[in-house]
Protein backbone atom coordinates (compact mmCIF):
# COMPACT_ATOMS: atom_id res chain seq x y z
CA UNK A 1 0.00 0.00 0.00
CA UNK A 2 1.07 3.38 -0.51
CA UNK A 3 1.66 5.93 2.47
CA UNK A 4 1.38 9.00 0.93
CA UNK A 5 -0.59 9.68 -2.28
CA UNK A 6 -0.62 13.29 -3.45
CA UNK A 7 -2.68 14.35 -6.84
CA UNK A 8 -2.59 17.32 -9.07
CA UNK A 9 -1.98 19.38 -5.48
CA UNK A 10 -2.24 23.46 -6.34
CA UNK A 11 -2.19 25.84 -3.60
CA UNK A 12 -1.43 29.65 -4.40
CA UNK A 13 -0.52 32.13 -2.17
CA UNK A 14 -1.98 35.72 -3.80
CA UNK A 15 0.35 35.08 -7.17
CA UNK A 16 2.95 32.99 -6.53
CA UNK A 17 1.91 29.43 -7.21
CA UNK A 18 3.56 27.47 -4.51
CA UNK A 19 2.33 24.10 -5.96
CA UNK A 20 1.60 23.14 -9.32
CA UNK A 21 -0.54 20.04 -9.54
CA UNK A 22 2.11 17.98 -7.70
CA UNK A 23 1.70 14.65 -8.05
CA UNK A 24 3.62 12.10 -5.31
CA UNK A 25 3.59 8.71 -4.47
CA UNK A 26 5.62 7.02 -1.53
CA UNK A 27 5.10 3.52 -0.59
CA UNK A 28 4.79 2.39 2.82
CA UNK A 29 8.06 1.43 4.38
CA UNK A 30 10.11 3.86 1.74
CA UNK A 31 12.10 6.84 1.78
CA UNK A 32 10.89 10.01 -0.32
CA UNK A 33 13.39 12.53 -1.09
CA UNK A 34 11.74 15.72 -2.18
CA UNK A 35 14.69 17.44 -3.63
CA UNK A 36 14.50 21.11 -5.01
CA UNK A 37 15.70 24.36 -4.58
CA UNK A 38 13.96 26.76 -1.93
CA UNK A 39 11.18 28.25 -2.69
CA UNK A 40 10.29 24.93 -5.32
CA UNK A 41 7.40 24.52 -3.18
CA UNK A 42 8.98 21.27 -1.07
CA UNK A 43 7.32 23.42 2.61
CA UNK A 44 4.25 23.75 1.07
CA UNK A 45 4.04 20.21 0.15
CA UNK A 46 4.81 19.19 3.61
CA UNK A 47 2.10 21.68 5.05
CA UNK A 48 -0.60 19.97 2.80
CA UNK A 49 -0.03 16.57 3.33
CA UNK A 50 0.71 17.21 7.36
CA UNK A 51 -3.18 18.56 7.32
CA UNK A 52 -1.64 22.28 8.24
CA UNK A 53 -2.49 23.85 4.90
CA UNK A 54 -5.78 23.09 2.69
CA UNK A 55 -4.81 22.70 -1.14
CA UNK A 56 -6.75 24.81 -3.55
CA UNK A 57 -7.08 22.21 -5.57
CA UNK A 58 -6.18 18.15 -5.87
CA UNK A 59 -6.20 15.78 -3.32
CA UNK A 60 -3.98 13.78 -0.92
CA UNK A 61 -3.96 11.02 1.36
CA UNK A 62 -1.91 9.88 4.05
CA UNK A 63 -2.40 5.80 5.04
CA UNK A 64 -5.28 6.02 2.88
CA UNK A 65 -6.89 8.61 4.73
CA UNK A 66 -8.23 12.13 3.20
CA UNK A 67 -5.85 14.76 4.54
CA UNK A 68 -8.38 17.35 3.35
CA UNK A 69 -11.54 15.30 4.98
CA UNK A 70 -10.52 14.14 7.92
CA UNK A 71 -7.61 15.48 9.15
CA UNK A 72 -7.74 14.45 12.53
CA UNK A 73 -7.25 10.52 11.83
CA UNK A 74 -4.28 11.47 9.71
CA UNK A 75 -2.86 13.43 12.61
CA UNK A 76 -2.58 10.52 14.44
CA UNK A 77 -0.77 8.54 11.96
CA UNK A 78 1.95 11.18 11.24
CA UNK A 79 5.39 13.01 12.91
CA UNK A 80 6.23 16.31 11.28
CA UNK A 81 9.94 17.74 12.25
CA UNK A 82 9.55 21.28 10.79
CA UNK A 83 12.09 23.72 9.06
CA UNK A 84 13.35 24.92 12.80
CA UNK A 85 13.62 22.84 15.47
CA UNK A 86 10.37 23.33 17.15
CA UNK A 87 11.28 22.66 21.08
CA UNK A 88 10.21 24.65 23.77
CA UNK A 89 13.48 26.53 24.67
CA UNK A 90 13.06 26.81 28.44
CA UNK A 91 11.79 23.42 28.60
CA UNK A 92 14.40 20.31 29.71
CA UNK A 93 14.68 17.44 26.68
CA UNK A 94 12.30 15.25 29.25
CA UNK A 95 9.94 18.08 29.80
CA UNK A 96 9.67 18.69 26.07
CA UNK A 97 9.14 14.76 25.19
CA UNK A 98 6.67 14.33 28.08
CA UNK A 99 4.61 17.94 26.67
CA UNK A 100 3.87 16.46 23.48
CA UNK A 101 3.40 12.79 25.18
CA UNK A 102 0.96 14.64 27.28
CA UNK A 103 -0.85 16.32 23.99
CA UNK A 104 -1.53 12.43 22.54
CA UNK A 105 -2.89 11.81 26.28
CA UNK A 106 -0.50 8.95 26.83
CA UNK A 107 -1.39 7.99 30.52
CA UNK A 108 1.19 9.55 33.38
CA UNK A 109 3.74 6.29 33.75
CA UNK A 110 4.09 5.76 29.93
CA UNK A 111 4.62 9.42 29.48
CA UNK A 112 7.45 8.72 31.70
CA UNK A 113 8.85 5.55 29.89
CA UNK A 114 7.80 6.65 26.64
CA UNK A 115 9.97 9.83 27.14
CA UNK A 116 13.28 7.94 28.54
CA UNK A 117 13.02 5.86 25.36
CA UNK A 118 13.56 8.10 23.24
CA UNK A 119 15.95 10.16 24.99
CA UNK A 120 18.01 7.06 25.23
CA UNK A 121 17.46 6.42 21.37
CA UNK A 122 18.34 9.60 20.67
CA UNK A 123 21.14 10.20 23.03
CA UNK A 124 20.24 12.78 25.17
CA UNK A 125 20.18 11.19 28.35
CA UNK A 126 22.99 12.92 29.75
CA UNK A 127 21.40 16.32 28.68
CA UNK A 128 17.83 15.20 29.26
CA UNK A 129 17.24 17.59 32.65
CA UNK A 130 19.17 20.28 31.05
CA UNK A 131 16.90 22.88 29.45
CA UNK A 132 16.51 23.00 25.24
CA UNK A 133 18.24 26.55 24.99
CA UNK A 134 21.37 24.64 26.18
CA UNK A 135 21.79 22.14 23.48
CA UNK A 136 23.58 22.38 20.40
CA UNK A 137 22.09 22.97 17.08
CA UNK A 138 22.58 18.99 16.52
CA UNK A 139 21.09 17.66 20.13
CA UNK A 140 17.76 20.26 19.17
CA UNK A 141 17.09 18.57 15.71
CA UNK A 142 17.28 15.34 17.49
CA UNK A 143 14.93 16.16 20.30
CA UNK A 144 12.72 17.71 17.32
CA UNK A 145 13.00 14.36 15.76
CA UNK A 146 12.23 12.14 19.27
CA UNK A 147 8.92 14.54 19.84
CA UNK A 148 7.65 13.54 16.78
CA UNK A 149 8.28 10.11 17.22
CA UNK A 150 5.86 9.77 20.63
CA UNK A 151 2.72 8.34 19.11
CA UNK A 152 4.87 6.13 16.98
CA UNK A 153 3.63 7.39 13.39
CA UNK A 154 3.92 5.02 10.72
CA UNK A 155 4.56 8.24 8.08
CA UNK A 156 7.34 10.89 9.43
CA UNK A 157 7.77 14.31 7.48
CA UNK A 158 11.32 15.95 7.88
CA UNK A 159 11.41 19.41 6.53
CA UNK A 160 14.83 20.14 5.61
CA UNK A 161 16.19 18.47 8.60
CA UNK A 162 20.43 19.04 8.45
CA UNK A 163 19.67 22.65 7.33
CA UNK A 164 22.09 24.94 9.20
CA UNK A 165 24.05 22.03 11.33
CA UNK A 166 27.53 21.27 11.02
CA UNK A 167 28.85 18.22 8.99
CA UNK A 168 29.65 15.88 11.76
CA UNK A 169 25.79 16.68 13.14
CA UNK A 170 24.47 16.09 9.77
CA UNK A 171 26.53 12.72 9.27
CA UNK A 172 24.33 11.84 13.01
CA UNK A 173 21.42 12.97 11.37
CA UNK A 174 21.74 10.82 8.78
CA UNK A 175 22.16 7.55 10.62
CA UNK A 176 18.95 8.53 12.56
CA UNK A 177 16.85 8.82 9.16
CA UNK A 178 18.61 5.81 8.08
CA UNK A 179 17.45 4.31 10.74
CA UNK A 180 13.72 4.55 11.13
CA UNK A 181 13.61 3.50 7.30
CA UNK A 182 15.13 0.60 8.10
CA UNK A 183 12.79 0.12 11.23
CA UNK A 184 9.54 0.54 8.41
CA UNK A 185 8.31 3.84 9.07
CA UNK A 186 7.02 5.96 5.52
CA UNK A 187 10.12 9.23 5.54
CA UNK A 188 9.12 11.99 3.29
CA UNK A 189 12.65 13.67 3.60
CA UNK A 190 12.45 17.10 1.87
CA UNK A 191 16.27 18.82 1.50
CA UNK A 192 18.16 21.46 -1.33
CA UNK A 193 20.92 19.03 -0.63
CA UNK A 194 21.64 16.69 -3.42
CA UNK A 195 24.03 14.12 -2.01
CA UNK A 196 21.61 14.09 0.91
CA UNK A 197 18.61 12.69 -1.04
CA UNK A 198 20.97 10.48 -3.22
CA UNK A 199 22.39 9.21 0.48
CA UNK A 200 19.24 8.60 2.39
CA UNK A 201 16.25 8.28 -0.69
CA UNK A 202 14.63 5.50 -1.72
CA UNK A 203 13.15 7.24 -4.54
CA UNK A 204 13.79 11.23 -5.30
CA UNK A 205 11.31 13.36 -6.66
CA UNK A 206 12.77 16.33 -7.65
CA UNK A 207 10.57 19.37 -7.39
CA UNK A 208 10.53 23.21 -9.09
CA UNK A 209 8.24 25.69 -9.49
CA UNK A 210 5.33 23.54 -7.74
CA UNK A 211 5.36 20.37 -9.60
CA UNK A 212 7.53 17.20 -9.97
CA UNK A 213 9.68 17.48 -12.85
CA UNK A 214 11.38 14.25 -12.51
CA UNK A 215 11.31 11.39 -10.38
CA UNK A 216 13.35 7.75 -9.90
CA UNK A 217 16.10 6.51 -7.79
CA UNK A 218 18.86 8.54 -7.63
CA UNK A 219 21.02 6.39 -10.63
CA UNK A 220 17.98 6.49 -12.71
CA UNK A 221 17.56 10.52 -12.43
CA UNK A 222 21.58 9.96 -13.50
CA UNK A 223 20.99 7.94 -16.57
CA UNK A 224 18.33 10.36 -17.42
CA UNK A 225 20.30 13.42 -18.82
CA UNK A 226 22.38 10.71 -20.83
CA UNK A 227 25.06 9.07 -19.49
CA UNK A 228 28.95 10.20 -18.83
CA UNK A 229 30.33 13.97 -18.79
CA UNK A 230 33.55 14.80 -19.59
CA UNK A 231 35.23 18.14 -18.40
CA UNK A 232 38.15 19.31 -20.26
CA UNK A 233 40.88 22.38 -19.01
CA UNK A 234 42.62 24.20 -21.34
CA UNK A 235 45.29 27.04 -20.91
CA UNK A 236 44.49 29.80 -22.84
CA UNK A 237 40.71 31.24 -22.63
CA UNK A 238 41.22 31.99 -26.34
CA UNK A 239 41.63 28.25 -27.39
CA UNK A 240 38.10 27.89 -25.87
CA UNK A 241 36.69 27.75 -29.47
CA UNK A 242 38.91 25.66 -31.21
CA UNK A 243 38.23 23.61 -28.15
CA UNK A 244 34.48 23.21 -28.55
CA UNK A 245 34.86 22.52 -32.30
CA UNK A 246 37.21 19.72 -31.38
CA UNK A 247 35.27 18.14 -28.37
CA UNK A 248 31.64 17.98 -30.92
CA UNK A 249 32.22 14.68 -32.36
CA UNK A 250 32.47 13.34 -29.32
CA UNK A 251 29.83 15.24 -27.05
CA UNK A 252 26.61 14.17 -27.23
CA UNK A 253 24.67 17.75 -26.00
CA UNK A 254 25.87 21.43 -25.54
CA UNK A 255 29.44 21.68 -24.66
CA UNK A 256 29.28 24.68 -22.16
CA UNK A 257 31.48 26.70 -20.15
CA UNK A 258 31.99 25.78 -15.91
CA UNK A 259 30.43 28.72 -13.98
CA UNK A 260 32.57 31.18 -13.46
CA UNK A 261 35.53 29.48 -15.57
CA UNK A 262 36.57 30.85 -18.90
CA UNK A 263 39.07 27.86 -19.45
CA UNK A 264 36.70 24.94 -18.28
CA UNK A 265 34.01 23.14 -20.23
CA UNK A 266 31.74 20.28 -19.59
CA UNK A 267 29.70 18.22 -22.18
CA UNK A 268 27.63 15.12 -22.08
CA UNK A 269 29.10 12.59 -23.92
CA UNK A 270 27.85 8.48 -24.58
CA UNK A 271 29.34 6.25 -21.96
CA UNK A 272 31.78 3.55 -23.30
CA UNK A 273 35.78 3.46 -23.42
CA UNK A 274 38.24 5.10 -25.05
CA UNK A 275 36.50 8.35 -24.43
CA UNK A 276 39.48 10.28 -22.98
CA UNK A 277 42.50 9.46 -25.32
CA UNK A 278 40.14 10.43 -27.99
CA UNK A 279 39.75 13.55 -26.57
CA UNK A 280 42.93 14.35 -26.05
CA UNK A 281 43.79 13.40 -29.01
CA UNK A 282 41.19 15.75 -30.94
CA UNK A 283 42.27 18.33 -28.97
CA UNK A 284 45.93 18.41 -29.67
CA UNK A 285 44.89 17.93 -33.59
CA UNK A 286 43.36 21.50 -32.59
CA UNK A 287 46.07 22.90 -30.80
CA UNK A 288 44.36 23.36 -27.59
CA UNK A 289 47.09 22.66 -24.80
CA UNK A 290 44.87 20.47 -22.80
CA UNK A 291 45.64 20.83 -19.02
CA UNK A 292 43.31 18.08 -17.83
CA UNK A 293 40.51 15.77 -18.87
CA UNK A 294 38.22 14.08 -16.91
CA UNK A 295 35.04 11.87 -17.22
CA UNK A 296 32.60 11.20 -14.49
CA UNK A 297 28.95 10.55 -13.52
CA UNK A 298 26.82 12.97 -13.57
CA UNK A 299 25.28 14.12 -9.99
CA UNK A 300 22.03 15.18 -8.91
CA UNK A 301 23.22 18.84 -9.47
CA UNK A 302 23.59 18.11 -13.34
CA UNK A 303 20.37 16.64 -13.24
CA UNK A 304 18.77 19.96 -12.17
CA UNK A 305 20.52 21.61 -14.46
CA UNK A 306 19.81 19.67 -17.24
CA UNK A 307 15.89 19.76 -16.37
CA UNK A 308 15.57 23.14 -15.62
CA UNK A 309 18.11 24.93 -17.36
CA UNK A 310 19.35 26.65 -13.95
CA UNK A 311 21.62 25.26 -11.13
CA UNK A 312 20.33 24.06 -7.90
CA UNK A 313 22.15 26.69 -6.30
CA UNK A 314 21.59 29.68 -8.23
CA UNK A 315 18.10 30.00 -6.34
CA UNK A 316 19.23 29.47 -3.11
CA UNK A 317 21.72 32.47 -3.94
CA UNK A 318 18.82 34.88 -4.47
CA UNK A 319 15.77 33.64 -2.17
CA UNK B 1 -8.25 -0.65 6.97
CA UNK B 2 -6.31 -2.09 9.66
CA UNK B 3 -4.09 0.20 10.90
CA UNK B 4 -0.26 0.34 9.79
CA UNK B 5 0.96 1.59 12.97
CA UNK B 6 4.77 -0.55 12.42
CA UNK B 7 6.15 -0.94 15.56
CA UNK B 8 4.82 -3.53 18.37
CA UNK B 9 2.85 -1.50 20.49
CA UNK B 10 -0.02 0.83 19.84
CA UNK B 11 0.00 3.98 21.85
CA UNK B 12 -3.00 5.79 20.82
CA UNK B 13 -6.36 4.85 19.18
CA UNK B 14 -5.85 6.22 15.74
CA UNK B 15 -9.06 5.74 14.26
CA UNK B 16 -10.70 7.64 17.37
CA UNK B 17 -8.55 10.06 19.52
CA UNK B 18 -10.14 11.78 22.09
CA UNK B 19 -12.24 14.43 21.58
CA UNK B 20 -14.71 16.40 23.05
CA UNK B 21 -15.02 19.19 25.68
CA UNK B 22 -13.06 17.05 28.40
CA UNK B 23 -10.32 16.67 25.91
CA UNK B 24 -10.55 20.28 24.85
CA UNK B 25 -10.06 21.21 28.47
CA UNK B 26 -7.25 18.40 29.24
CA UNK B 27 -5.28 19.92 25.87
CA UNK B 28 -5.68 23.28 26.91
CA UNK B 29 -4.13 22.93 30.10
CA UNK B 30 -1.44 21.30 28.80
CA UNK B 31 -0.19 23.93 26.59
CA UNK B 32 -1.10 26.29 29.43
CA UNK B 33 0.78 24.35 31.59
CA UNK B 34 3.26 24.46 29.10
CA UNK B 35 3.50 28.28 29.44
CA UNK B 36 3.22 28.16 33.63
CA UNK B 37 6.35 26.15 33.40
CA UNK B 38 8.38 28.37 31.25
CA UNK B 39 7.25 31.75 33.30
CA UNK B 40 9.66 31.43 36.51
CA UNK B 41 12.27 30.21 33.88
CA UNK B 42 12.80 33.52 33.01
CA UNK B 43 13.20 35.59 35.75
CA UNK B 44 13.91 38.77 33.55
CA UNK B 45 11.16 39.05 31.66
CA UNK B 46 8.90 38.68 35.07
CA UNK B 47 10.86 40.78 37.03
CA UNK B 48 10.93 43.59 34.48
CA UNK B 49 7.11 42.91 33.38
CA UNK B 50 6.33 43.68 36.87
CA UNK B 51 8.59 46.61 37.40
CA UNK B 52 6.48 48.54 34.91
CA UNK B 53 3.30 48.71 36.44
CA UNK B 54 5.00 49.60 39.80
CA UNK B 55 6.73 52.00 38.59
CA UNK B 56 3.54 53.51 37.15
CA UNK B 57 1.96 53.34 40.34
CA UNK B 58 4.68 55.68 41.62
CA UNK B 59 5.05 58.08 38.76
CA UNK B 60 1.61 58.59 38.62
CA UNK B 61 1.43 59.29 41.98
CA UNK B 62 4.16 61.36 43.37
CA UNK B 63 4.43 63.24 39.75
CA UNK B 64 0.85 64.02 38.94
CA UNK B 65 -0.50 63.53 42.71
CA UNK B 66 -0.38 67.09 44.06
CA UNK B 67 -1.71 68.07 40.67
CA UNK B 68 -4.28 66.77 39.94
CA UNK B 69 -7.36 67.35 41.62
CA UNK B 70 -10.70 64.96 41.05
CA UNK B 71 -14.18 66.38 42.44
CA UNK B 72 -15.54 63.89 44.76
CA UNK B 73 -12.24 62.41 45.82
CA UNK B 74 -10.58 63.30 48.64
CA UNK B 75 -7.12 61.98 47.67
CA UNK B 76 -5.51 60.97 43.83
CA UNK B 77 -4.50 57.63 45.13
CA UNK B 78 -8.22 56.54 45.07
CA UNK B 79 -9.05 57.59 41.92
CA UNK B 80 -5.81 57.20 40.25
CA UNK B 81 -5.04 53.44 41.63
CA UNK B 82 -8.10 51.72 39.85
CA UNK B 83 -7.10 53.21 36.48
CA UNK B 84 -3.70 51.78 37.06
CA UNK B 85 -4.46 48.44 37.43
CA UNK B 86 -7.16 48.57 34.69
CA UNK B 87 -4.36 50.01 32.41
CA UNK B 88 -1.55 47.46 34.00
CA UNK B 89 -4.10 44.63 33.11
CA UNK B 90 -4.79 45.76 29.83
CA UNK B 91 -1.41 46.09 29.14
CA UNK B 92 -0.55 42.99 30.31
CA UNK B 93 -2.48 41.03 27.16
CA UNK B 94 0.20 42.49 25.20
CA UNK B 95 2.64 38.84 26.26
CA UNK B 96 -0.36 36.94 24.31
CA UNK B 97 0.32 38.35 21.27
CA UNK B 98 4.42 38.43 21.44
CA UNK B 99 3.62 34.83 22.56
CA UNK B 100 1.71 33.51 20.23
CA UNK B 101 4.15 35.23 17.33
CA UNK B 102 6.89 34.05 19.21
CA UNK B 103 5.44 30.28 18.87
CA UNK B 104 4.77 31.03 15.07
CA UNK B 105 7.98 32.14 14.21
CA UNK B 106 10.01 28.97 15.91
CA UNK B 107 7.67 26.74 13.90
CA UNK B 108 6.20 25.77 17.67
CA UNK B 109 2.60 26.37 16.45
CA UNK B 110 2.98 24.15 12.99
CA UNK B 111 3.89 21.15 15.29
CA UNK B 112 1.11 21.83 17.34
CA UNK B 113 -1.36 21.83 14.98
CA UNK B 114 -0.18 18.70 13.32
CA UNK B 115 -1.41 16.80 16.38
CA UNK B 116 -4.26 15.27 16.83
CA UNK B 117 -5.79 17.89 19.53
CA UNK B 118 -8.76 20.39 19.80
CA UNK B 119 -8.01 23.10 17.63
CA UNK B 120 -8.83 25.79 20.76
CA UNK B 121 -6.39 24.29 23.34
CA UNK B 122 -3.61 26.12 22.28
CA UNK B 123 -5.44 29.55 21.96
CA UNK B 124 -7.36 28.74 24.97
CA UNK B 125 -4.24 27.37 26.78
CA UNK B 126 -2.02 30.48 25.92
CA UNK B 127 -4.99 33.45 26.93
CA UNK B 128 -5.08 31.42 30.41
CA UNK B 129 -1.68 31.28 31.36
CA UNK B 130 -1.28 35.24 30.35
CA UNK B 131 -4.13 35.38 32.98
CA UNK B 132 -2.72 33.93 35.60
CA UNK B 133 0.49 35.97 34.90
CA UNK B 134 -1.44 38.71 34.63
CA UNK B 135 -3.15 38.28 38.05
CA UNK B 136 0.19 37.82 39.68
CA UNK B 137 1.73 41.19 38.10
CA UNK B 138 -1.85 42.32 39.82
CA UNK B 139 -0.99 41.55 43.24
CA UNK B 140 2.25 42.60 43.21
CA UNK B 141 0.77 46.07 42.17
CA UNK B 142 -2.01 46.22 44.86
CA UNK B 143 0.79 45.86 47.31
CA UNK B 144 2.58 48.79 46.55
CA UNK B 145 -0.74 50.68 46.01
CA UNK B 146 -1.46 49.69 49.36
CA UNK B 147 2.06 51.05 50.48
CA UNK B 148 1.57 54.57 48.96
CA UNK B 149 -1.85 54.80 50.75
CA UNK B 150 -4.45 53.38 48.59
CA UNK B 151 -7.51 51.60 50.58
CA UNK B 152 -10.16 49.13 49.74
CA UNK B 153 -13.25 51.90 50.85
CA UNK B 154 -16.08 49.25 49.89
CA UNK B 155 -16.74 45.58 50.67
CA UNK B 156 -14.58 43.05 50.55
CA UNK B 157 -16.69 41.54 48.27
CA UNK B 158 -16.95 44.92 46.53
CA UNK B 159 -12.86 44.94 45.95
CA UNK B 160 -13.14 41.39 44.58
CA UNK B 161 -15.65 42.30 42.07
CA UNK B 162 -13.59 44.96 40.75
CA UNK B 163 -11.16 42.58 40.69
CA UNK B 164 -12.73 40.18 39.01
CA UNK B 165 -13.49 42.55 36.52
CA UNK B 166 -10.40 43.78 35.84
CA UNK B 167 -9.05 40.63 34.96
CA UNK B 168 -12.13 39.31 33.00
CA UNK B 169 -11.39 42.47 30.63
CA UNK B 170 -7.43 41.57 30.70
CA UNK B 171 -8.62 38.26 29.38
CA UNK B 172 -10.69 39.57 26.62
CA UNK B 173 -8.00 41.25 25.47
CA UNK B 174 -5.92 38.81 25.47
CA UNK B 175 -8.07 37.53 22.53
CA UNK B 176 -7.98 40.52 20.42
CA UNK B 177 -3.75 40.12 20.98
CA UNK B 178 -3.85 36.29 20.20
CA UNK B 179 -5.78 37.54 16.82
CA UNK B 180 -2.81 40.14 16.25
CA UNK B 181 0.09 37.55 17.12
CA UNK B 182 -1.73 35.23 14.78
CA UNK B 183 -1.93 37.91 12.01
CA UNK B 184 1.61 38.90 12.22
CA UNK B 185 3.46 36.40 13.09
CA UNK B 186 7.16 38.33 13.03
CA UNK B 187 7.93 38.96 16.87
CA UNK B 188 9.11 42.56 16.72
CA UNK B 189 5.77 43.72 15.29
CA UNK B 190 3.73 41.25 17.08
CA UNK B 191 5.13 43.56 19.82
CA UNK B 192 4.17 47.20 18.64
CA UNK B 193 1.10 46.01 16.98
CA UNK B 194 0.03 44.53 20.27
CA UNK B 195 0.90 47.81 22.18
CA UNK B 196 0.31 50.71 20.46
CA UNK B 197 -3.41 51.10 20.34
CA UNK B 198 -3.47 50.42 23.89
CA UNK B 199 -2.03 53.96 24.38
CA UNK B 200 -5.09 56.28 23.03
CA UNK B 201 -7.16 53.54 24.08
CA UNK B 202 -6.09 53.91 28.01
CA UNK B 203 -4.85 57.34 27.78
CA UNK B 204 -8.37 59.08 26.11
CA UNK B 205 -10.12 57.78 29.12
CA UNK B 206 -11.16 58.35 32.65
CA UNK B 207 -8.19 56.12 34.26
CA UNK B 208 -5.79 59.17 35.05
CA UNK B 209 -8.24 61.97 34.73
CA UNK B 210 -11.48 63.52 35.32
CA UNK B 211 -12.83 63.34 31.36
CA UNK B 212 -14.74 67.01 32.30
CA UNK B 213 -11.29 68.07 31.38
CA UNK B 214 -10.82 66.89 28.00
CA UNK B 215 -11.69 69.15 24.67
CA UNK B 216 -15.44 67.81 23.76
CA UNK B 217 -14.57 65.59 20.94
CA UNK B 218 -11.86 63.91 22.53
CA UNK B 219 -14.46 63.97 25.52
CA UNK B 220 -17.02 62.21 23.59
CA UNK B 221 -15.04 59.02 22.39
CA UNK B 222 -14.00 59.33 26.38
CA UNK B 223 -16.92 58.58 27.49
CA UNK B 224 -17.73 55.53 24.99
CA UNK B 225 -14.77 54.44 25.56
CA UNK B 226 -14.79 50.90 27.11
CA UNK B 227 -11.51 51.79 29.14
CA UNK B 228 -13.82 54.40 30.58
CA UNK B 229 -16.58 52.03 31.21
CA UNK B 230 -14.29 49.66 32.54
CA UNK B 231 -12.14 51.82 34.85
CA UNK B 232 -15.36 53.65 36.53
CA UNK B 233 -16.99 50.58 37.31
CA UNK B 234 -13.73 49.32 38.83
CA UNK B 235 -13.00 52.90 40.54
CA UNK B 236 -16.67 52.39 42.09
CA UNK B 237 -16.71 49.43 43.39
CA UNK B 238 -12.87 49.96 45.12
CA UNK B 239 -14.27 52.79 46.88
CA UNK B 240 -17.64 51.56 48.26
CA UNK B 241 -19.95 54.08 45.59
CA UNK B 242 -22.36 52.38 43.18
CA UNK B 243 -21.12 51.47 39.54
CA UNK B 244 -24.39 51.50 38.28
CA UNK B 245 -25.09 50.36 34.64
CA UNK B 246 -21.42 50.85 33.99
CA UNK B 247 -20.48 47.47 35.76
CA UNK B 248 -23.07 45.74 33.51
CA UNK B 249 -21.70 47.51 30.42
CA UNK B 250 -18.06 46.43 31.51
CA UNK B 251 -19.22 42.74 31.62
CA UNK B 252 -20.99 43.28 28.27
CA UNK B 253 -17.82 44.48 26.50
CA UNK B 254 -15.50 42.08 28.41
CA UNK B 255 -17.96 39.30 27.02
CA UNK B 256 -18.55 40.31 23.69
CA UNK B 257 -14.88 40.64 22.76
CA UNK B 258 -14.41 37.78 23.99
CA UNK B 259 -16.67 35.97 22.16
CA UNK B 260 -15.79 37.54 19.01
CA UNK B 261 -11.81 37.83 18.94
CA UNK B 262 -12.19 33.95 20.26
CA UNK B 263 -14.38 33.09 17.14
CA UNK B 264 -11.57 35.23 15.13
CA UNK B 265 -8.61 33.55 16.29
CA UNK B 266 -9.71 30.00 16.60
CA UNK B 267 -11.23 30.22 13.05
CA UNK B 268 -7.71 31.91 12.01
CA UNK B 269 -5.51 29.83 13.77
CA UNK B 270 -7.41 26.32 12.46
CA UNK B 271 -7.16 27.70 8.78
CA UNK B 272 -3.58 28.75 8.48
CA UNK B 273 -0.05 29.95 10.06
CA UNK B 274 1.59 30.82 7.41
Amino acid sequence: MDAIVAEGLTKTFGETRALDGLDLVVPQGSILGLLGPNGAGKTTAVKVLTTLLRPDAGRATVDGIDVAADPVRVRTRIGLTGQYAAVEERLTGRENLELVARYFHLPAGRRVSRANELLERFDLVEAADRQANTYSGGMRRRLDIAMSLIAKPSVLFLDEPTTGLDPRSRLGMWSVIEELGGEGTTVLLTTQYLEEADALADSIAVIDRGSKIAEGTADQLKDQIGGDRIRVSIADPGNVERAKAALAPLATGPIELDAGSTTTMSAPIRAGGGVVPRAIRALDDAGADVLDVEVRRPTLDDVFLTLTGRRAEDEEVSA
Amino acid sequence: MTAVQTPEEQLIDLDAPPSGLAAALADAWTEARRHLMVIPRNPELLVFSTIQPVMFVLLFNYVFGGSIQIPGFDSYEQYLMPGIFAQTVVFGSSFTAVGIAEDLSRGLIDRLRSLPIAQSAVLVGRTLSDLVRNAFTFVVMLVVAYLVGFRFEGSLLEALGATALLLFFSYSFSWIQAFIGLSIGSVEAAQSAGFIWMFPLTFVSSAFISTDTLPGWLQAFADVNPFTVLTNAARALYNGNDPGNELWLAIAWATGITVVFATLSIRKFARATG
